[in-house]
């Protein structure tokens, strides 16, 4: 329990979907030591986003534990001091900077209001430093959304984040809808506040190269379950796994052929015995 | 070529737009000047709204009595002006009552859903199932006659049609990640309805209840027509339209066509305005 701001232990999820269940989640565990950055990567459906969902509290696990900085967090939160205090400790970024913000208020609202909710220091001079923090000026804090591009409007999204002053910050693909120049300005950005802040971060993505910009080390899904688990250099450079050999040679580049990786993944599946 | 084309697509939304506008500039101008005149009343009208004067009935337009007179020598441009401040503060009334319960049931309905959800639904089924005039004339039945009773029946049948729709429009946003958002910030369910989402619900939900007006201010003329709303000496527009339709076979339609003229002009231009304020709203909001 000791030296891990995030202890995820045996954390399960199924979901109903007609008559059968899916599982979402298999028997997960790990840990991100403080100032630490997890990448969780794998295909669509791969269980990665609910995760994501089960550590903020909007699904409840079926089972598993769930720690930040040596406290349980609650399956399903009741009463405002417990929703509170879960928020206080893990912030999260969505994947939709459009949809993610409140199109009614002002960026400056929107900080303040996180801020006064968990009782913070607010008021313009922290709102601008806020908006510094994530390269964005002053004036922006008059903005609405709408008046934004994405990549302003992921900023804002981090920046709601920091403004609670949280121990981690879930990025739930939220880089997957800019284009590859702004990717590139935000994942600097994230590096950056992982470094002067020494908030962990739990990346979630199907992006390799983008995990590799920013984690230390990555977890390889697959349906469910930990495929592979390791520093993200080796695990990409390396991998052991043959899931994690099939995501990696997925990946386009160059002499990359579309029919081999249909070939690969065949392959794969029936070594798994699906 | 190429000032062609673009001179094409910049004109043609620009001539449809205008025309749009015209329409909508004429019903927000009239409908301005009827709660103009519905506030001023006293001071607007010639006459006041019953002085009989029985040398002049059944007179046409025209002259000392513009809009003419009544089967009592009433003067039926002064009790139109009159009459419009209880035409258009019931339907006003019975809006925001309606609005108050619709909005209350499709929130908790859509953020709930779950047994909550089912129950409401079937609730609202059953009213929708039920013609609503003669809900209306039932609840009248029990409780009395009058405009208080009329407005509270008619708010208790739209409600359940405020509410299907505040719900459709509830889950949309609901879906939104937003809403996650201020749910990952601790915001609870409650604060999170009243603050966040009933308030972005609100420009869609406004310009379809301007529209409801109409048909509320239509419903409640009927209902006085049929002697449940609005009692003599009240001259209400739907209660003129009944007292009038007495001189009809002899040949005096002015009693009745002026009062229901005036019903049908505003709810034309409610619509009007309403479906162009839904626009505009619409497109200001969603981004």
């Amino acid at each position: 329990m000791t030296g891990h701001v995030l202890e995820v232990a045996g954390l399960q999820k199924a979901f109903r979907v007609g008559a059968g269940n899916v599982v979402a989640c298999n028997n997960v565990s790990f840990v991100i030591p403080p100032g630490g950055s997890m990448g969780l990567v794998g295909e669509s459906g791969s269980g990665k986003s609910t995760i994501a969902r089960m550590l903020v509290g909007l699904e409840a696990p079926d089972a598993g534990s769930i720690h930040v900085r040596g406290r349980q967090l609650g399956t399903r939160e009741r009463g405002r001091a417990a929703r509170l205090r879960r928020a206080k400790e893990i912030q999260m970024v969505f994947q939709d900077p459009y949809g993610s913000l409140d199109r009614r208020l002002t960026v400056a609202q929107c900080l303040d209001q996180a801020m006064k909710l968990h009782g913070l220091t607010s008021g313009a001079a922290r709102v601008a430093e806020l908006l510094d923090q994530v390269g964005l000026l002053a004036k922006h804090g008059d903005s609405k959304p709408h008046q934004l591009s994405g990549g302003q409007r992921q900023r804002v999204a981090i920046a709601r984040c920091l403004a609670i002053e949280p121990s981690v910050m879930v990025l739930d693909e939220a880089v997957s809808a800019l284009d590859v120049s702004v990717q590139a300005q935000i994942l600097a950005l994230l590096n950056e506040i992982r470094a002067s802040s020494g908030i962990a971060l739990l990346f979630v993505s199907h992006d390799l190269a983008v995990v590799s910009e920013v984690t230390d080390d990555v977890l390889v899904m697959y349906r469910g379950s930990i495929m592979e688990q390791g520093p993200t250099g080796r695990v990409l450079n390396a991998p052991e796994h043959s899931y994690s050999k099939l995501l990696i040679s997925s990946m386009p580049g160059p002499g990359w052929d579309p029919k081999d990786v249909l070939q690969r993944r065949a392959a794969f599946l029936e070594e798994v015995g699906v | 070529m190429s000032s062609l084309s673009t001179s094409t697509l910049a004109s043609t939304p620009v001539i449809g737009r205008k025309k749009r506008d015209v329409a909508y500039l004429v019903s927000l101008g009239f409908l301005i000047v009827v709660v103009a005149a519905a506030l001023l009343a006293p001071w607007v009208a010639p006459y006041a709204a019953n002085a009989v004067d029985f040398t002049a009935i059944w007179q046409a337009p025209g002259g000392a009595h513009l809009l003419g007179t009544d089967q009592v020598g009433q003067d039926l441009f002064s009790r139109l002006i009159h009459g419009a401040r209880e035409s258009l503060l019931g339907p006003l009334a019975l809006l925001a009552l309606a609005t108050v319960f619709g909005v209350t049931i499709g929130t908790v309905a859509a953020w709930n859903g779950g047994w909550i959800d089912v129950v409401l639904a079937r609730i609202t089924d059953v009213m929708f199932a039920f013609p609503g005039l003669l809900f209306v004339v039932l609840v009248i039945a029990v409780f009395g006659k009058g405009p208080a009773t009329a407005i509270v029946a008619l708010a208790l049948a739209y409600a359940p049609v405020i509410a299907k729709f505040t719900r459709s429009l509830a889950l949309a946003e609901m879906a939104r990640p937003y809403v996650d958002a201020y749910r990952v910030q601790g915001v609870g369910g409650f604060f999170l309805c009243v603050r966040y989402i009933i308030p972005n619900l609100t420009p869609p939900l406004l310009g379809y209840l301007v529209v409801l007006f109409g048909e509320g201010l239509m419903s409640l003329a009927t209902l006085s027509f049929l002697g449940f709303g609005a009692q003599p000496p009240s001259s209400e527009w739907g209660l003129m339209v009944q007292e009038g339709q007495s001189g009809i076979i002899q040949g005096h339609i002015w009693p009745t066509l002026v009062p229901g003229a005036a019903i049908a002009a505003v709810v034309v231009a409610v619509n009007v305005v309403g479906v162009r304020l839904s626009d505009r709203l619409n497109s200001r909001f969603e981004r």
